[in-house]
């Protein structure tokens, strides 16, 4: 592990059919249901050629924001531009995206075929085309020879593909995704998310997709908007959003974390230190931390990151070596142990008290036999790996 | 026996037989012979009267009372009488006309008060479930007054105009049943179909037709066989309301009853419940059907 080097700026994820401009545009938009601010001042870019997320925890405005794009709800303030034009006075019929529904919405008295033309029917596509059409799109979502069938004779994730393709017959500038995957059981869901990343590099089409799944989100996604409470919490691609949280918040929703409050003593251009009461030793940074010498911050050390070691009595603290000696280490006691098979779920108890959980990968079959319950730990991490939160 | 099994239930355990036997649940009226005592009775209650009537429609005896030997004449001479077949139409009628008017008015305002909120919605619910619970005597009275004092209808309009007060007056107690229907049935409605077909570029109007329409159907049609069977029915209303040239067939059996029963009123009667269950049957069919297509 010594000459493990964390950069701070990982590798973009390789999409070359994400241009620059932005085909999506929030500007400032505000909506208001009664008393309740469902979405606050939301100024958000979605870029052409994106697999954009919408994440964040039941009532937190994604849906909201998905629909006013939508055209089934309208902004109480601020602009929406799709392709740089208000589309505010648009009903949903006359806009140039499409939506796939939570629930699916096929409609149960049409067979397949009836369903994924309906959209081209109401254009007024000529019927030999919409044949082409929907049995070019039946094809690309792999439910060739289905069109005569009926919906309620299709699964659960067939009914999805048929949504899907009727979304996509249409070719939207923008598809909309509600909660696409939360209806499929575990297995279905891995298979979708693969098949809909691919999908939607094959049509090249702008994907915005609504999910609270966090894991659904970083899977799929090029970029991932987190939403709080109506605002926008953070924008970044899913790397950034794991590794580089810009809040409590962030941190704690995307993943699992370990939050320590403390105080920021020592804050340099290459190095920092904060000292936090819950853990003995300080915890130094090698980078600096823009905030100012004193006051309150917040530290979020992801479990995986937590490296721990045998502990017997008399013997002095590892000394991590990017980081002063004495520095980013803490003295525990194993509490309680969840074995997962890949990996090995650990709650450690400092000695101020405080229980912290580590993540520890099984790479040998004899690992998880490494660490007993109350057993004594040194737990350990590099200078680069917590993550230095203002709010 | 293992030592921590758990004690098997008495009703689980094998019978002295060996071959295990279920008690029958406390309502399974099937297998439970006091119970299957009290269904028969309540069928033979329910359908004995109606039997007898349809028996005594054969009989050879002017009189209800014994039985003399079949004949067919009474249907017979049902036909040939005049007035009675007069009646007959004119019920078929108005109960076409009705069931028309009010699967359409049902229909629309069930859709009014499940998709709209205004302000008097409550007191809209309530006064359309009025019809249903007053008194039908009260709604036949007041059709009376109306019809003589507010709005008189034209005398000796030429058929079926001249039908159209007794029609007026069963549409307004036969459309809060098919509303009522109705607004069940879209109670199961997925407001996100109506969504989805919008976002596909469907108006207002192709919305209602092509989504909304087709999952109300089951309703319409449950709506529109009690509509038919509630007006083709009807005695109380009708008799306050009918004239002397739109007699409808429940108030020419009465009329006919007050001289004697013969079993020509037998006859009728009976083609009427023929009438009555094959429509029934008919709609049945149909919405089984349906509900076949869209489990979804």
């Amino acid at each position: 592990m010594s000459e493990a080097v964390v950069s701070n700026a990982p590798a973009p994820k390789p999409t070359p059919h994400v241009k620059d401009n932005a085909i999506i545009r929030f500007e400032g938009v505000t909506k208001r249901f009664d008393r309740v601010m469902a979405v606050d001042n939301v100024t958000l870019d979605i870029r052409e050629g994106e697999f954009f997320a919408l994440l964040g925890p039941s009532g937190c405005g994604k849906t909201t924001l998905l629909r006013m794009l939508a055209g089934f709800e309208t902004p109480t303030e601020g602009r929406i531009l799709i392709d740089g034009k208000d589309v505010a006075d648009l009903p949903p019929n006359k806009r140039p995206v499409n939506m796939v529904f939570q629930s699916y919405a096929v409609f149960p008295h049409m067979k397949v075929a009836d369903n994924v033309g309906y959209g081209l029917k109401m254009d007024r596509v000529p019927g030999e085309e919409i044949k082409t059409r929907v049995a070019e799109a039946l094809e690309l979502v792999k439910l060739g020879g289905y069109g005569d069938r009926m919906p309620d004779q299709l699964s659960g994730g067939q009914r999805q593909r048929v949504a899907l393709a009727r979304a996509l017959v249409k070719r939207p500038r923008v598809l909309l995704l509600d909660e696409p995957l939360s209806a499929l059981d575990a297995k279905l869901r891995d298979q979708m998310r693969s098949e809909l990343t691919s999908l939607q590099e094959k049509v090249g089409i702008t994907f915005i997709m609504v999910t609270h799944d966090q894991d659904e989100a970083l899977a799929i996604a090029t970029r991932c908007a987190v939403m709080n409470r109506g605002v926008l919490a953070q924008v970044a691609t899913p790397a950034d959003l794991y590794e580089f949280p810009n809040s409590r918040f962030v941190a704690d929703f995307v993943g699992s974390v370990n939050l320590f409050e403390g105080v920021l003593e020592r804050d340099e251009q290459n190095e920092a230190q904060v000292r936090c009461p819950e853990i003995s030793s300080p915890v130094y940074l090698d980078h600096g931390v823009t905030g100012a010498r004193g006051s309150t911050v917040w530290v979020a050390l992801r479990p995986e990151k937590i490296e721990m070691h045998k502990r017997k009595n008399g013997e002095t603290a590892p000394k991590m070596e990017d980081a002063p000696a004495g520095a980013n280490v803490a003295a525990g006691i194993v509490r309680d142990i969840v074995y997962l098979g890949s990996e090995t779920n650990y709650e450690i108890e400092l000695e101020s008290g405080r229980r912290i959980k580590t993540f520890r990968s099984n790479l040998t079959r004899y690992d998880q036999e490494d660490f007993t319950w109350d057993e004594p730990v040194w737990l350990a991490w590099h200078a680069c790996s917590p993550a230095v939160l203002l709010s | 026996m293992a030592k921590n099994a758990l004690p098997i239930p008495s009703a689980l355990r094998p019978g002295r037989g060996g071959v295990r036997k279920e008690r029958p649940g406390p309502l399974e009226y099937t297998r439970r012979w006091p119970l299957r005592l009290i269904v028969a009775a309540t069928l033979l209650f329910l359908y004995l009267p109606l039997i007898t009537m349809m028996v005594f429609s054969f009989n050879t005896s002017r009189r209800n009372v014994v039985w003399q030997g079949f004949t067919t004449d009474w249907y017979v001479k049902a036909a040939n009488n005049a007035s009675l077949m007069e009646a007959f139409v004119n019920s078929l009628t108005i109960a076409f006309f009705c069931t028309i008017i009010s699967v359409v008015l049902g229909a629309l305002a069930a859709v009014m008060l499940w998709r709209f909120r205004f302000p008097g919605k409550t007191a809209v619910e309530g006064s359309m479930a009025l019809p249903i619970v007053v008194p039908e005597i009260c709604l036949g009275v007041a059709m009376l007054v109306f019809f003589a004092r507010v709005m008189p209808w034209p005398m000796g309009l030429p058929w079926p105009l001249n039908l159209g007060a007794i029609t007026i007056a069963h549409v307004s107690f036969a459309f809060p049943f098919v509303a009522t229907v109705v607004r069940a049935r879209l109670a199961s409605f997925n407001r996100e179909l109506e969504e989805a077909a919008k976002d596909l570029g469907a108006s207002e109007w192709r919305t209602f037709w092509d989504v909304l329409v087709p999952h109300m159907q089951p309703g319409l049609i449950a709506g529109a066989l009690l509509a038919f069977t509630l007006s083709l029915d009807d005695f109380v209303i009708t008799f306050f309301t009918a004239g002397p040239d739109t007699i409808t067939f429940p108030v020419k059996v009465y009329s006919m009853l007050r001289f004697s029963v013969t079993p020509e009123v037998n006859a009728a009667s009976t083609v009427l419940i023929l009438v009555t269950v094959v429509l029934t049957a008919v709609g049945l069919h149909i919405q089984n059907r349906n509900a076949d297509n869209r489990k979804a």
